[in-house]
């Protein structure tokens, strides 16, 4: 009988590993600003050492290396015409969210308010809202930015370490999950690679303290796009944080630089 | 109920949970090749060295490369240190090695490929050889867990390639691999530190999709043979000699003092720099990727 009851209270106790700390008894929930297991607020700074040459500058007419584009992205991408797209007002087209941590660029993470992070880029000067909890998008039309909804992955301390407080958050071990909807139609890369309005982004977001001391931000992208792309498009970009805002300098889109 | 019965709950209760905060990395993880990919296939283009935070050394050094070395017997498995994680194109077949009466993960194994050796991470606890122990192509490499990210060290490396252009790195070099597993997506970010050829660390990050496909661990080994250069003679370019100092400016319009690198280049703000010195390129006309004929 006592082992029975052992075994059922094991048993019980296994899936509590992974969840995040819930409010006191009688008290409202934590909210996601207090889960927070890492702090990604501040500034912070693209490291541009890998897929320089589509990114520092705007790459050659008709170079897709990498990218997994169907028969249709490179009809889109061949009729790539920057003039014409900055003619139309759609010189934001490789600044949408899909892109916009591949610019050379700042970011400026603030809480908007404990259930909203906000990331601001100085390339293009665009921003993106991350929502937590049970946020419902407002409707209308399609926007570079698009919908993201965000959530908290966290793991636990291991066994042998003290028990944490019910509501504290852990320190440095977990991610951000972001998922983004309603995207309007832009470009993977600045000459022209398309993504569509059904284009579907997953972010990761994580924070590695290096040898040096530097804090970087790897953050894991990919978008999924049944109209343009054969199979997910997987990138990741990192980000070093800053002391404060050295270098911020917003600019507008460009269809050209 | 019996002691031993209770006993063996306990056990397999802690089993389940060896370190709560441990994640297994363990399976074939399939390479996305979606960024740098002329880089980590065919091999980036000569004189690119965009991005690469080099001292004057290893900017002198790489320009006197010629990929003619590759072909002497000496050199032809030579080059590859474990940094070809970061920027070959194979995937990562891992999985740990157990004690087995413990159950605890003594190290985690990433399969070689190739030129590139094994990579046995210790979690053992084990230190890292003194400074005048002998270096190897596989290098020694421990590893410990912070929160879910495992975090492995490697030292005791021989000089190896950091591009496949010429671009190098010391013995002295050290490189940290952090190993991130979301779900069926592993990111490794990865930085080498090294004081001979680098001004600041060079970090890079790659994707990786696990995989259901047996990954071969292994590949056929790297085998020296006589490829035609002479005895005793090291291909190569003297000072202000090398003639593909340009490659980058002639297919892509960037100039040149971009193409040779240095920290600076890796910073948004060098844009500024080089906006008017940027010619817009003609079409690309090679390696230019795109879809597989039919689709």
């Amino acid at each position: 009988m006592r082992f029975r009851l052992f075994a059922l209270t094991m048993a019980a106790a296994l899936p509590l590993v992974a969840q995040p700390p819930r409010g006191g008894r009688g008290g409202p929930p934590p909210t996601p600003q207090a889960l927070a297991p890492i702090d990604l607020t501040g500034y912070w700074v693209s490291i541009v050492d890998e897929d320089w040459r589509y990114r520092m500058v705007v790459p050659p007419a008709g170079d897709y290396m990498g990218v997994p584009m169907n028969g249709a992205s490179k009809r889109v991408a061949d009729a790539w015409d920057p003039a014409k797209d900055e003619a139309a007002g759609e010189q934001c087209k490789a600044y949408g969210a899909p892109a916009i941590l591949r610019q050379p660029e700042h970011l400026h993470i603030t809480w908007q308010d404990d259930r909203t992070l906000k990331m601001e880029t100085d390339a293009g000067t665009q921003t993106r809202l991350f929502h937590f909890g049970d946020w419902k998008a407002p409707g209308g039309p399609a926007t570079w930015q698009g919908d993201s909804v965000a959530e908290w992955e966290i793991t636990r301390g291991g066994r042998g370490g003290p028990a944490p407080e019910p509501n504290a958050p852990p320190q440095g071990k977990g991610s951000l999950k972001v998922m983004t909807t309603h995207l309007k139609a832009g470009y993977l890369r600045k000459n022209g690679v398309p993504y569509s309005d059904k284009a579907q982004l997953t972010e990761y977001y994580d924070e590695i303290r290096e040898a040096d001391g530097n804090l970087m931000m790897v953050v894991t992208i990919v978008t999924n796009d049944p109209e343009y792309l054969r199979e997910p498009f997987i990138i990741t970009s990192h980000f070093k944080k800053q002391a404060g805002a050295d270098g911020w300098k917003p600019t507008p889109c460009s269809a050209k630089w | 109920m019996t002691r031993n019965a209770f006993r063996f709950t306990l056990a397999l209760f802690c089993a389940a949970l060896p370190a709560l905060a441990e994640v297994d990395l363990s399976g074939s993880w399939q390479s996305k090749n979606h960024e740098d990919a002329l880089e980590r296939g065919a091999g980036p283009n000569p004189g690119d060295f965009t991005g690469i935070p080099f001292n004057d050394s290893g900017r002198a050094f790489a320009l006197m490369n010629s990929q003619s070395q590759l072909s002497m017997p000496e050199r032809i498995c030579a080059f590859y240190s474990q940094w070809h994680l970061m920027v070959g194109t194979f995937g990562v077949k891992m999985w740990n090695e157990v004690n087995p009466v413990t159950g605890k993960t003594v190290a985690w194994i990433i399969a070689p490929w190739e030129d590139r050796a094994e990579m046995k991470i210790w979690m053992d606890g084990r230190p890292h050889p003194g400074k005048n122990a002998p270096h190897s192509q596989e290098g020694f490499t421990t590893g410990v867990w912070d929160g879910d990210v495992l975090t492995a060290t490697t030292t005791h490396m021989l000089t190896g390639y950091l591009r496949r252009n010429g671009v190098m790195t010391s013995d002295q070099a050290t490189m940290i691999t952090h190993f991130i597993r979301h779900g069926e997506i592993m990111t490794l970010a990865s930085e080498i530190i090294d004081p001979v050829y680098l001004t600041e660390p060079y970090y890079i990050t790659r994707s990786f999709v696990n995989t259901t496909n047996l990954m071969a661990s292994g590949g056929p080994p790297c085998i020296p043979g006589d490829e035609g250069v002479p005895e005793g003679t090291v291909p190569h370019y003297l000072p202000g000699k090398n003639p593909l100092v340009d490659e980058m400016t002639n297919l892509y319009g960037i100039p040149r003092e971009a193409a040779m690198g240095g920290s600076e280049t890796a910073d948004p703000a060098y844009r500024d720099k080089i906006k008017d010195k940027f010619k817009t390129p003609p079409k690309c006309q090679k390696n230019c990727g795109g879809p597989p004929a039919g689709n």
